[in-house]
């Protein structure tokens, strides 16, 4: 199987990995880089677990072919704190039980993260389009609509953009 | 904001609790937002295999022969796992508590039994290779008639889906063909009721999708151990299971789960922890099997499709005074926890309400449908919705307020229950009266004024005069499958499994006494105050007084 050298920025910092033809960008991210934060949850595109930014745009990376992302920035919910200080988004996921068994909680956080880095004071129904491609089983929508909301009010989206 | 109603039964309610009633932060709740919770497949292993399985494309089929030879070239294959290489290669997961006869193998022999039962296992460096390979292995298969309706199951001549139970219906108590209940005698009150409600009830089977799919990874450890990081719900029941299934002493498993990725009961079957180890064994190198999300839609196992029929026997003024059940639990081709979840049920027998006359017959069937396993709350929540969805019935045509009807035969605190326990806290009583409040549904003030605590016991605690019959007698208590179903026309049976070699200690079965036997408990009065402690007992039937 023909293997190719990739060179991208994960988080902030220069990454340069082998990945197979054909492989995902989920699959070159934990297995290759080793950031498992990103989670499989279906392979499809359905689920949203797996998404990630890309240039500061949401994609879903088991549907991204990892040789696309040469020389662009990615990020993921590893690289969301700055150090031991919480990304606003992550103390209101915190505070407001927006995460129960946690596995759609990665997804959730950069599909939200993308919304307040773009829009810093969006409306309920922007936060409801903004995480629409991500599923939660357990969790609940609700706690995480009102987490989304609480990170804006809280200037999530300023501080950080 | 959670409303907590402590006016309610405050004389049981100790309010020197440090916990109850104020938020209190999850312990992993940190490791979730930073993505560094460690979901099993969240553990890197370098050399790690993959294991992927062909399954059955047929509802029912016998396996006439297996070629694996051109999967064996196929780039990156390092090992092929049959049938013949499962230590044990039949199970039933309650067999770990005597419950139950092994019937499922792990990897299917002679026939399969639904669509999506494995067959092959292929082990290979990677995913893709796996998968590749698993399309190059050809089955013979000589597909056979197939049932898949739980009514349609239990005629003469319905196909045979499970040879360990070849009548289609899980035994109880080594004798039964399903599981009865018997309290009062409901035909004669049928006859003096007023009414008589009879109604038709059908649930679906539901997947539980939890977004993680089940897996598990299995690695050589020190010391001769395997190290298994599992999604499982039921860590030590995994364990024991692979125990068994792997003839493997459970002191050399290693197993790391309970960050578990969604579960809702779908995450307690054991599969891929045995699957995984034994690859491990095989080919000495780190193995992972995850099911894709296809395969956990297809052959994870549901929550089972329930029928229910109900027949009601009602008074003018809304007294219920039979209730009589007939279940279907559709099990799929094995039985997993549906046996399980049909003792719960019929413990939770006619629902909230004290009915002096109730009967039940509850059939675990098999169809070659996906097995059927737990999900939250399986064996009530179907035959609750069944209930309730009655009880609305016979409120219209009694023409009563439905949540009046349904205080006017609430089980109160001292009411015998129809498997002979007496209830204690109950509430049902002041969540209607709740329920009511909060939806501004008028109800008289005889039944704002009722309490659970109020009016029950005495003659509701007596054990009434039973009727006891022999109805589902199926088999002598001697064995099982003396009971043979006449073949269907062009159904030719299949050849039985060798006989189960694991023997698990059987549970200790307490001979059946007849109730009227019994002399009824004391009625205890009913401004008894109620002990704080021992709030539940067990209603699963496993466990003796």
């Amino acid at each position: 199987m023909t293997r190719k050298p990739l060179q991208f920025q994960l988080n902030g910092s220069g990454k340069a990995i082998f990945v197979e033809e054909g492989q995902n960008l989920l699959e070159a991210l934990r297995r290759g880089v080793g950031d498992l934060s990103p989670k499989y949850g279906c392979g499809q595109g359905t689920c949203g677990t797996c998404t990630v930014l890309i240039d500061g745009e949401p994609h879903l990376s088991c549907l991204t072919l990892a040789e696309t992302v040469e020389n662009r920035a990615i990020e993921t919910t590893a690289g969301l704190a700055m150090g031991p200080q919480l990304h606003p988004l992550q103390q209101a996921f915190m505070d407001g039980f927006a995460a129960q068994c946690g596995y759609c909680t990665p997804g959730m956080l950069m599909a939200a993260k993308a919304l307040l880095d773009r829009n810093p004071s969006p409306t309920r129904e922007e936060v409801v389009e903004a995480i629409s491609g991500n599923i939660c089983r357990c969790t609940g929508y609700e706690p995480i609509i009102a987490a989304i909301l609480a990170a804006a009010a809280s200037g999530g989206g300023r501080r950080y953009a | 904001m959670i409303e907590f109603r402590k006016e309610y039964f405050a004389d049981e309610r100790d309010d020197t609790l440090n916990e109850i009633g104020k938020p209190t932060q999850r312990q992993d709740m940190l490791g979730h937002v930073t993505g560094r919770s460690p979901f099993f497949d969240d553990h890197l292993f370098d050399g790690l295999l993959h294991l992927k399985c062909l399954r059955s494309p047929h509802h029912h089929a016998r396996i006439r022969s297996v070629d694996t030879s051109e999967a064996e070239r196929m780039p990156g294959v390092r090992r092929i796992i049959r049938a013949r290489d499962v230590p044990h290669n039949l199970n039933t997961l309650l067999s770990l508590m005597g419950f139950g006869l092994d019937d499922e193998p792990m990897l299917a022999d002679k026939k399969v039994a639904y669509v999506g039962e494995p067959v092959v296992a292929v082990v290979a460096e990677s995913e893709r290779q796996a998968y590749d390979a698993v399309a190059k292995i050809r089955v013979d298969y000589d597909v056979l008639p197939h049932v898949l309706d739980v009514e349609e199951a239990l005629k003469p001549g319905a196909p045979s889906v499970n040879p360990t139970y070849p009548a289609n219906t899980f035994t109880y108590h080594e004798k039964y063909d399903h599981q009865k209940l018997r309290f009062g005698d409901v035909e004669a009150a049928l006859r003096q009721a007023d009414h008589v409600v009879e109604g038709r009830y059908q649930m679906s089977p539901i997947e539980q999708a939890p977004t993680e799919t089940c897996g598990a990874i299995a690695a050589p450890e020190t010391n001769n151990r395997y190290v298994v990081y599992t999604s499982t719900q039921a860590l030590f029941f995994s364990l024991g299971t692979a125990a068994k299934i792997l003839k493997l002493s459970s002191n050399r498993m290693h197993f790391i789960g309970g960050t578990v990725g969604g579960g809702f009961g779908g995450k307690v079957d054991s599969i891929h922890e045995p699957m995984a180890i034994l690859g491990c064994m095989l080919t000495g190198r780190p193995v992972k099997f995850i099911w894709n999300r296809e395969e956990e839609m297809q052959v994870g196992a549901p929550r089972g499709a329930e029928r229910w029929y109900i027949t009601d026997g009602v008074m003018n003024d809304g007294r219920i005074v039979a209730r009589k059940f007939t279940g279907y639990f559709d099990s799929g081709a094995y039985t997993r926890l549906s046996s399980y979840a049909i003792i719960k049920s019929v413990g939770h027998l006619p629902g909230p309400y004290t009915i002096p006359n109730v009967s039940a017959d509850v059939y675990c069937v098999f169809t070659n449908r996906t097995p059927a396993t737990a999900m939250r709350g399986f064996g009530i929540t179907g035959v609750d919705f069944a209930i309730e969805t009655h009880m609305d019935k016979v409120a219209h045509r009694v023409k009563m307020n439905p949540i009046e009807l349904r205080l006017k035969n609430a089980y109160l605190d001292g009411d015998m229950k129809a498997h002979r326990r007496l209830a204690k806290n109950t509430a049902l009583v002041e969540c209607c009266q709740v329920v009511a409040e909060k939806a501004k549904w008028s109800i008289g003030p005889e039944y704002r004024a009722m309490s659970s605590l109020k009016g029950g016991g005495g003659e509701r605690a007596a054990i009434p005069h039973t009727i006891i019959d022999n109805r589902g007698l199926a088999r002598p208590a001697s064995g099982l499958g003396s009971y043979q179903p006449p073949p269907a026309p062009g159904y030719t049976p299949t050849p039985a499994y060798t006989p189960p070699s694991y023997s698990p200690e059987p549970l200790p079965v307490r001979p059946y006494e007849p109730a009227q036997a019994a002399p009824p408990p004391a009625a205890p009065s009913p401004t008894t105050p109620r002990p704080a402690g021992n709030r539940f007992s067990s209603i699963s039937g496993l466990r003796r007084r």
